[in-house]
Formats: structure tokens, sequence, C-alpha cells
């Protein structure tokens, strides 16, 4: 396989509506995704991340702006060539959009159907999907007897029934419970990992980014802030959308009234129940004190804000930062003087 | 006088023209609601598609199509029944009797069932039709595999309103010559004011309607896999 990208958008911008109500979804994007990655696409809602995702398949025409799918410009295509390119594009959704009147099986069977694959060979094929996804031995149910995750299974199992290079997750978890959503995450990542698709998830959730996604890019008023490693893009956002998306400010809105230079940690659930803030005076040897705190713990995970007044010399405050990274946990610097 | 009037409701003579006009009505009404469902299904269809939500939207041809259904929809049925008769006539031959009335049926009737089909169709998830594009469905194939048998359940509801509203405008047609039950209603109870006979074929239409809903509402019922 070469190692151009599976998606390029180039320059694309889409606006609704047009005269003086018209509205901006999306403003110049240009993203390229690697064959094989994980991508995430995090943004608030009414971001345009969905508008985005519906542009790489073209179930949403791009005003202007090119969508490069596989080293072919898909938005010079005719229907009949488009219909041929979105077979290759698989696509699942937060409503999961099963074929209510089929079972399992004939939904999962429904894309190879458009595609003109015998009937015999369309059920082998479909039968390989469902057990794939464990489904196995539900392919006579029919979605109204499923749950949100089994529903979720099968139109993972539909959306690559004709062998996709491409996998499009729009909100693919938001509807389920976060135990079927650890589930749901898992099997993507091993579907990832043994047939070698990419899998593009858009999703307004840290957690499902950090667990499975190679790479990030946010996105805030219609346009992409930042673009990178998971890690790198969470631990140490550039832009102020970015902080403003890991910081979730609308947490904290209360005036903080104090003078000098102040930390800013944020516990996503991802750290241990280890007392981190004693361990780092202890290893770093400065004290710190704790202006502000405001954090909870479930289920022996901590979640919530911490601002720490930083020592005066540099080099404390290098040890804290070295310490904090060592520890991934998100940190962001911050003055006030008030 | 009771005794008459019961005497000649249950003479051999009635009994037969009622089992006439029972057949008569139940032969203008299945018929008529088939040949509209041919006309009204695709129309309704092209409704839906062409719609500015539609899978293909064409405001052009949805405006000009549901312009001429709101045409024939607003045209009370009696005077429609008059205005066709010479195309009865072309059609079938006649201007009175059952097959004359059929004809104007169906003209009444292919736009209402239009409008039903395109009502059930517009239940469709929208975002399984999304679903369906990103597989790369065609236009036809979202219309044949998805919208039809997605919206099934609905349709047969909807084709058992579209037969009772049909039946009830064949006993209308009985007032200008059309035939069924509804004429034997006219001709004897209001031309001969036999007020009781009028009552029974009301009754009978009563019957039927009921019979009509109840098969209806059991069919869409068994063919809808949402129920668990």
């Amino acid at each position: 396989m070469s190692n151009n990208p599976i998606i390029k958008i180039e320059g694309l911008s889409k606006t609704f509506g047009n005269g003086t109500g018209a509205i901006t979804a999306l403003d110049n994007i240009n993203l390229s995704i690697e064959p094989g990655e994980i991508f995430g696409i995090i943004g608030l809602s009414g971001a345009g991340k969905s508008t985005l995702v519906r542009c790489m398949n073209l179930l949403e025409r791009p005003t202007t702006g090119s969508v490069i799918f596989d080293g072919t410009d898909i938005t010079a295509l005719s229907d009949r060539e488009l219909r041929k390119v979105r077979q290759s594009i698989g696509m699942i959704f937060q409503g999961f959009n099963l074929l209510m009147q089929r079972n399992a099986l004939d939904n999962v069977c429904f894309p190879l159907e458009l595609a003109g694959v015998p009937r015999n060979e369309a059920k082998k094929r479909a039968k390989e999907l469902l057990s794939t996804v464990g489904l196995a031995d539900r392919e006579k149910s029919y979605p109204a007897q499923l749950s949100g995750g089994e529903k979720q299974r099968v139109a993972i199992a539909r959306a690559l029934a004709t062998n996709p290079k491409v996998l499009l997750c729009d909100e693919a978890t938001s509807a389920l419970d976060p135990t079927t959503t650890q589930s749901i995450l898992s099997l993507l990542k091993e579907l990832n990992q043994k047939i070698g698709v990419t899998i593009i998830i858009i999703t307004h959730e840290m957690k499902v980014i950090e667990q499975i996604c190679n790479r990030v890019a946010i996105i805030a008023n219609s346009q992409i802030q930042e673009i990178g490693p998971v890690q790198e893009v969470f631990r140490h956002p550039k832009t102020q959308a970015a902080k403003k998306l890991i910081f979730a400010k609308e947490d904290y809105t209360e005036e903080f009234v104090g003078k000098g230079r102040y930390l800013r940690l944020v516990f996503d659930g991802s750290q241990t129940d280890r007392p981190v803030i004693a361990n780092m005076v202890i290893k770093c040897g400065t004290v710190v004190s704790i202006v502000y705190a405001r954090t909870k713990m479930i289920n022996g995970k901590m979640y919530g804000h911490m601002l720490l007044e930083l020592p005066e010399e540099q080099e404390g405050v290098n040890k804290i930062k070295a310490y904090l990274d060592s520890e991934n946990i998100t940190y962001e610097e911050e003055e006030y003087n008030a | 006088m009771l005794n008459e009037i019961i005497k000649e409701i249950f003479s051999a003579q009635m009994l037969s023209l009622v089992w006439q006009g029972l057949l008569e009505t139940l032969y203008m009404s299945l018929i008529s609601t088939a040949v509209a469902y041919v006309i009204g299904l695709p129309v309704g269809m092209l409704l839906v598609v062409t719609d500015k939500d539609g899978v293909k939207p064409n405001p052009a041809v949805n405006t000009t199509v549901g312009s001429i259904v709101n045409f024939f929809r607003s045209v009370p049925f009696l005077i429609l029944m008059v205005a066709v008769m010479p195309l009865s006539r072309l059609i079938v031959g006649t201007t009175i009797g059952a097959k004359a009335t059929i004809v104007s049926l169906v003209i009444a009737s292919a736009p209402y069932v239009a409008r039903m089909v395109e009502s059930s169709a517009k239940e469709v998830d929208r975002g399984v039709i999304e679903a369906s594009l990103s597989m790369g469905a065609s236009t036809m194939q979202i219309v044949r595999k998805v919208i039809l048998p997605e919206a099934k359940p609905s349709l047969i509801y909807g084709a058992a309103i579209s037969s009772t509203t049909i039946l009830g405008y064949t006993a209308m047609a009985g007032a200008v010559g059309g035939g069924g039950l509804g004429a034997i209603a006219i001709n004897y109870g209001y031309h001969r004011k036999e007020t009781v006979i009028m009552w029974l074929m009301v009754f009978i239409l009563v019957l039927i309607v009921q019979v009509f809903q109840m098969i209806g509402s059991f069919l869409a019922k068994k063919n809808d896999k949402r129920i668990r």
C-alpha cells in the first residue's frame, strides 16, 4: 500500500442557505488521513464536525474544496461513480439507522444486495461478519429485539460488509452507556488492527478519543483549530478553542481572585487513585499550595480541576511540570493579576 | 305494516337484490382501490422522493404533481362523477352502473391514495435513508428496498383507510346511477321512502367498513417487525 493519504480534504467549505441567512458550517478545512490510522475529530455540538464527516462521503456536498479519496477527487464523480466509491466507505451513526423490518442477518446483507452480490454469497459473508462482531447467535433477531450495543454491532458488521477502506463513525457511542461504549471502542480498535480499516471518529467525548485514536483534530467555530497526536494535543493544547474544550471552562465559572503564576491541573478520570499531589511534593521537593480545587472521585477515578500556586524559582516549576508530564496529567499555566 | 316491511325485506327477490348490491359494492370498491394504488403508489413515491428533504429533491416536479393531486382532491366527488361521465363512456362504454362508477372512483381516489402513500413513506426514518445512501444505494434502490419495506405496516394500514373511504364513495355514486348497496339505499330508502331498507343498507356498509379495517389492522400488525 502506498503512503498516500486515504482521505485528503483540501480547502473545504460548507455554507448552508444563502444571502444574509447563510450559515458557514465549515470554513477552509484541510486534512490528511493516513491509511490504517484511527483519526478522531472532536468538537462541541454545532462546531461542524458532523457536517465534516458527511462531506467525506458526500452525503453533504461541500460548497467549495475537494475531497480526495484514495487518490480520486470524489466531488468530480458522476452519481454512478460516486455510488461505487461509497461502497468503499462504511459509516455508522449515533442512532444506528438499521432497517427495522429486516433481521440482523438481512441488515448485514443489505449493502451486499445493493452491490449486486448473489444472495448465497451475501448470506455467507454476513454470517461471518456477525460472528466477528460477536452476534453469531442473534442473526434472526430484529433491531427492536436488540440492545443499543447489539444494534451498533450489527451496524458495524453492515458497514464492513463491502470491505471498505474507511469506516466513518458519527457519534457512534454517544447513545450508549459507558460499559457498552467501552466494548464498542475495543471492537473498533480490534477491527482496525485485524483488517486494517482506517477509522474516522467524530465525537464530543474526550475519553473516546483518548482511548482509541492515534491522531486528533479539534474543530471549533467551523475551523480546525489544532491537529496532531492525541497525547500531544490533549496534554498541551495550544489554541484557545482546544483549551476551552479540554479544560472545560464552564465547569468552574467562579471568579478566582489572586496574583501570580498558577498551574491548573485537569483530572479526567484517566489517572489512578494515587495521591498525585502528595507524591509530587515529595518527589520534586517543592511545596505548593492548593488555592482552588473542585474534584470528585467516581469509581476510584478522579475528575475535576485544581489550581496550584507555583513556587517562585523556575527550577521548582520545571520539576513540577516534568513530574506532571510523567504522570500524564493535563495542565495549563495561568497568570492572574487581580 | 311492520309485518309487511319485514316480509318485503326478507322476500327472496329482495334478498337477491341486496346480495347483488353487496357483490357490486365489494367489486367496485376493491377494484377501484387496486387501480387507485396502481396509480397512487408511484405518484406518492414521486412526491416523497422529489420533496425538498427527499432523496432527489426536485421542486418543479414536486410542485406540479402536488398541484394536480390537490386539484383532484378538492373537486367534490359528486361533481367529479358527473364531470367524468364522457370519459367513462370512452373507457368502459357506459355512464351508469358499477363499471362506469369505477372510472370516476379511481380518478377521485388515486390522488387521495397518493397522499396516503406519501404520508406513510415520510414516516421512514431519515437516518435509515441516509445510511442507505452512504452504502451507495441508488434512488430506485432506496424506494424499492428501503422506503417501501420500511413503510409497509403503515402502507397496509393506509390501504385499509383508503378502501373504506372508497367504499363510502361507492355509496354516493348510487345517487347518480352507480350500482351497489348505495343505489339500493337511495332507490328504495330515499325515493320510495322505505326508511328501514335504507338503514339496512347503511348497516351492511358499516359492517363492511369494520371488516376492511380489521383486516387492515391485523395485516399491518402482522407485518411490523418493530413490535417485540
